[in-house]
């Protein structure tokens, strides 16, 4: 990864809460510009910490974060003017209009008033209609939106989204998406941290896997799902084979125990992998390659998560 | 980015839209309180007290009921700014924004202040119209309540912090502030005290402000103007140490 792509450098970062309680293990992540990134972990991982220590509620008691090159220790003021922020709760003045809060949220952060830029986050987040609507009239969706508007209000050039769609229903989540999806188009770098693998999945190009404040694995989205693939089929063979037969190589495919059993990994999540498993099968008994048992599964990322958490925690308890 | 003067508007421009919203109970409250002040002590009882200095009685007490107002409401508007933001959450906004303690005092204390203020002026007018006052230094009585105003805003500023509760965001202006300004020397002059009372009076912050007060209204008070000045700048030093040591450290601000 080149240097200049990198717009949030974190390296070796802990955070001890004055309660001794341990929040982050020398954490280091790096964040490429442009990117949708997902930090993935259950409650109490640590997310919140870590988006805590670059946004400014907590303070790290070690290691550096840069952000757009520059300290954020030192140069916090000009780093914080281009880094947005929507937390998981719901907070803001509630007796407060719609487009007076957005107002005073792009004000904050330093930037002239715009009102040409306050109507187009409103209207991009369907709230223009709404805007003159004091918030707690609001429904909870609307509300969101209205956390989201004020994050965008003065243009961030990196954003972090605290669980977005925790306790949204599933058309709200969707509409989310969207819009997520309309500001990596406009070039904004998004953090976005979830304990739905589903989101993580539909969002991200890579995902950042945390758990007991420390980073499991990093990794482009699609690598991982290379790698495990999206569908897996385990043919059990009758004859085991030296080598996958010339004729098979279009597939993904490989040989496991011994020769005995001829593995698919593929697909893309479209159903491709179902249904090169069924030509498969039929190309297998075309060549005579008898086989005596076919199992398959799709893989998910859920699998990978399931994985590493166990890892981990294996690890934990050998030491 | 060193200073973010756009920001610290923006926070007092807010702050100052909110008290508005509440404008008819936070103007009203106070006028109706110093009217009945007015009336039962300036009016009634004042009739029959006699001062040094041949000085009315309702006149006297003017500059102690103004002081009784700007310390109570400065600091419960300051203490309630910070405190809201801290109780709903919104508080990750300013800690994540380019906003740093100068930002923060100028909005939120300004603000507080600003409201200070108009209720002096809201006051005063009241006082006018139920007896006769006149102000001997109206420039010097004008700086003196701004100085009173920004120093006990920055007080609320440092209580609404402090505080984790809506309890304990009362309990300072009830349990203190309150029987500091009664004993201060609001309706009377301490020289009236019989001993010790009047020595232990002097260590009673308030008794320094209201004086001070009092001088630039009627040209003569308790202690000479200087050392009241000296006292209300000396408590404002204070409170700023404490806010810059607050922010410095993060303490009741970041975890």
């Amino acid at each position: 990864m080149a240097m200049s792509d990198v717009i949030l450098d974190i390296r070796g970062l802990d955070k001890t809460y004055a309660g001794g309680v341990k929040a982050l293990t020398n954490v280091d992540l790096q964040i490429r510009k442009g990117e949708i990134f997902a930090l993935l972990g259950p409650n109490g991982a640590g997310k919140t910490t870590l988006i805590g220590s670059v946004c400014g509620m907590v303070r790290p008691t070690g290691g550096s974060i840069e952000v757009f090159g520059k300290d954020l220790s030192k140069s916090w003021k000009a780093i914080r003017q281009r880094v947005g922020l929507v937390p998981q709760e719901l907070s803001f003045d509630m007796f407060d209009k719609v487009i007076r809060q957005v107002r005073y949220s792009r004000g904050m952060f330093g930037f002239p008033p715009d009102e040409a830029r306050v109507e187009e986050v409103l209207k991009s987040l369907s709230l223009w209609d709404k805007r003159d609507v004091s918030i707690r009239e609001l429904s909870g969706g609307m509300k969101r939106r209205v956390m989201i508007a004020k994050a965008l209000a003065h243009e961030p050039e990196l954003l972090f989204l605290d669980e977005p769609t925790a306790g949204v229903d599933v058309e709200l989540r969707r509409d989310m998406w969207r819009q997520i999806d309309a500001l990596r188009e406009r070039g904004v770098t998004i953090i976005l941290t979830t304990h739905y693998i589903e989101e993580a999945e539909e969002m991200a190009d890579r995902v950042g896997v945390i758990n007991k404040g420390q980073i499991l694995l990093v990794d482009d989205k699609d690598s991982i799902m290379a790698r495990l693939g999206r569908t897996e089929a385990h043919f059990t063979l009758e004859k085991p084979l030296a080598e996958v037969p010339a004729t098979l190589t279009k597939y993904p495919l490989h040989l496991e125990g011994e020769g005995t059993c001829l593995v698919y990994r593929g697909g893309d999540g479209t159903g491709k992998g179902k249904r090169e498993i069924a030509d498969l099968a039929q190309q297998l008994v075309r060549e005579g390659l008898t086989y005596t048992g076919l199992e398959t599964r799709d893989s998910t990322l859920e699998d990978i998560f399931v994985d590493l958490v166990e890892d981990n925690q294996a690890k934990e308890t050998v030491q | 980015m060193t200073l973010n003067l756009r920001g610290a508007y923006a926070i007092w421009k807010n702050e100052v839209m909110r008290m508005f919203r509440t404008a008819f109970g936070s103007i009203l409250s106070p006028v109706i309180t110093t009217s009945l002040y007015l009336v039962v002590f300036g009016a009634a009882i004042g009739s029959r007290m006699e001062l040094p200095g041949g000085v009315e009685y309702g006149s006297f007490i003017v500059p102690g009921l103004l002081m009784l107002t700007l310390l109570t409401e400065s600091t419960s508007n300051a203490s309630f700014g910070i405190y809201m933001p801290k109780f709903t959450g919104a508080i990750y906004e300013l800690l994540s924004a380019p906003v740093g303690v100068v930002e923060t005092l100028v909005g939120f204390v300004g603000a507080a202040a600003a409201k200070s203020l108009i209720l002096a002026a809201v006051i005063l007018g009241t006082a006018a119209l139920i007896i006769d006052y006149e102000i001997a230094h109206p420039v010097l009585a004008f700086f003196y309540i701004l100085l009173v105003a920004a120093t006990f805003s920055l007080l609320g500023f440092i209580i609404g912090l402090w505080a984790n509760s809506f309890e304990k965001l009362q309990i300072v202006p009830l349990l203190i502030l309150m029987p500091l300004t009664f004993l201060g020397g609001t309706f009377y002059s301490i020289d009236i005290l019989p001993e010790p009372w009047r020595s232990v009076s002097l260590i009673n912050p308030v008794v320094y402000l209201v004086n001070g007060l009092r001088w630039t209204f009627l040209g003569q008070s308790d202690f000479p103007i200087a050392v009241s000045l000296g006292a209300t700048v000396a408590f404002l030093l204070i409170c700023v140490g404490i806010i810059a040591w607050i922010f410095k450290t993060g303490w009741r601000l970041r975890e």
